[in-house]
């Protein structure tokens, strides 16, 4: 548990400083919502229509954007050899590294969320569920995130292959994810949707950095 | 007192059979240096004792116990200095250092250690300095610190000597003395001379099977190697 925290603040001071990865994740986010109403038009029934959806797949597209550096850069210079060989479970590590991720990228996505649902003209009935839903559902994005990312590594053109391995994987968390918002702006009871994503959350918590530890052992050999 | 010991090991990379039926045994205060012609397996070997790399056939074992069973207990017993030395660019040597010293030995005093280790290579100086701003001897010299700021029995050093003047390869062969003093193992790569008193040498060179030719077929391979699948093939045929 102790590793586990030193690799959780190792990574949190690393991505303090390299703020740029931060930063321009989000600024993907904001810049991607930011292209709809140009795209469909600025009326504002059809935006309030669309928010959540489109609030969400920027999400997706903006969490996989950072995924592929997750390991890139302790593969490359030798530290993940040395975190293998660090006597703390693999799994523990990449729990860690997906920890540090969510953190640095998932989280300001969620605070980023308010500044784009008034963009989009989100029914202010849903924006508490779409902030739950987020919340609920990008620490899955990076759990998911982590086994593609550790799969890719070693291979060139590694950012398109992540995307084809992760993308359809992220639908399931996309679908329970906006069917939640429209039933908050509905009226109906949002209940069932939350405690889907949840218990998607809670699957992918042992399930990911088994499978992205023994993607990562692959990746040493 | 420990023993590290392996037999029958056979290392297979992308199906060309680097070294097969290698036994080697190191008892506490003891080094093994690895020497053989670029290619022969050493790195391979290295890593294979770390358990970064699966033995294709044979086992490792420590004191009597094979390793297999507890790699986690294994990897905590060891230090693996690869060819890339793990430092960070945008964190000071210091940092860089005390991170692995607590991982690997616990926070308490962690900070001294590292900074007796940064003395002992004669690198105290660069405490302070960003990992980007290093030279390459510089950055093997932090990469050894880390070995030194974690004590650990078994160190394995894959060609430390790279890139490194003549007065830190003297250190480094006083530390390594000091280790095995201490009951410390060192297996170690290299094609500098280094001074390791009373050292074993274990030549790749004779575990090397010839390589494999395309036109040869598998004649003599496959004859040692008793394959039980290949051993039934003409069997098969016959029926």
């Amino acid at each position: 548990m102790a590793g586990l925290l030193l690799i959780l603040k190792r990574d949190l001071s690393l991505a303090m400083r390299q703020g740029v990865d931060s930063m321009m994740v989000v600024m993907f986010f904001v810049l991607a919502c930011v292209l709809f109403p140009f795209g469909v038009g600025p009326e504002p029934n059809i935006l309030a229509r669309i928010a959540a959806g489109v609030i969400w797949v920027a999400a997706l597209l903006a969490s996989m954007l950072s995924m592929e550096r997750l390991f890139q850069t302790d593969y490359e210079d030798g530290s993940l050899e040395l975190l293998t060989l660090s006597s703390l479970p693999l799994e523990l590590v990449v729990m860690a590294k997906v920890a540090a991720h969510w953190l640095t990228t998932g989280l300001p996505l969620i605070i980023a969320t308010p500044l784009l649902a008034i963009l989009m003209n989100l029914d202010p009935q849903g924006f508490w569920i779409l902030i739950l839903a987020l919340a609920l559902g990008t620490p899955t994005l990076s759990l998911v995130g982590a086994v593609g990312a550790a799969l890719i590594l070693g291979s060139r053109r590694g950012g398109v292959l992540l995307s084809l391995l992760i993308l359809p994987l992220y639908i399931p968390v996309l679908i329970f994810g906006v069917s939640a918002v429209d039933a908050a702006v509905g009226g109906y009871p949002v209940q069932a949707q939350l405690l889907v994503l949840g218990g998607i959350f809670l699957g992918a918590l042992p399930l990911c950095p088994w499978a992205g530890g023994a993607a990562l052992r692959q990746a040493l050999e | 007192m420990a023993v590290f010991s392996g037999e029958t090991l056979l290392c297979i990379r992308g199906e060309r059979t680097v070294f097969a039926d290698l036994d080697f045994r190191l008892e506490s205060g003891g080094a093994l240096v690895l020497v053989g012609p670029n290619g022969s397996g050493k790195s391979s070997l290295l890593r294979v004792m770390a358990g970064l790399l699966r033995a294709a056939d044979g086992a490792l074992s420590w004191d009597g116990e094979p390793v297999a069973d507890d790699p986690e207990g294994h990897a905590g017993r060891l230090h693996y200095v690869g060819h890339l030395d793990a430092v960070k660019p945008v964190m000071s040597v210091f940092e860089n250092l005390v991170f692995w010293a607590r991982l690997r030995g616990g926070t308490a005093g962690a900070e001294d250690r590292v900074a007796q280790a940064l003395a002992t290579l004669g690198i105290g100086h660069l405490l302070d300095v960003p990992g980007r701003y290093l030279s390459a001897g510089q950055k093997r010299r932090v990469n050894l610190a880390r070995v030194l700021a974690a004590p650990a029995p078994l160190w394995l050093l894959d060609e430390p000597t790279t890139a490194l003047d003549r007065d830190a390869i003297q250190a480094i062969e006083a530390t390594i003395a000091h280790h095995r003093q201490g009951g410390g193992m060192v297996v170690i790569s290299t094609h500098a001379d280094m001074d390791l008193p009373a050292a074993d040498v274990l030549d790749l060179a004779r575990f090397t099977r010839r390589p494999r030719s395309v036109f040869q077929g598998q004649e003599d391979e496959d004859m040692d190697d008793e394959d039980p699948d290949d051993a039934d093939m003409p069997a098969r045929e016959a029926g």
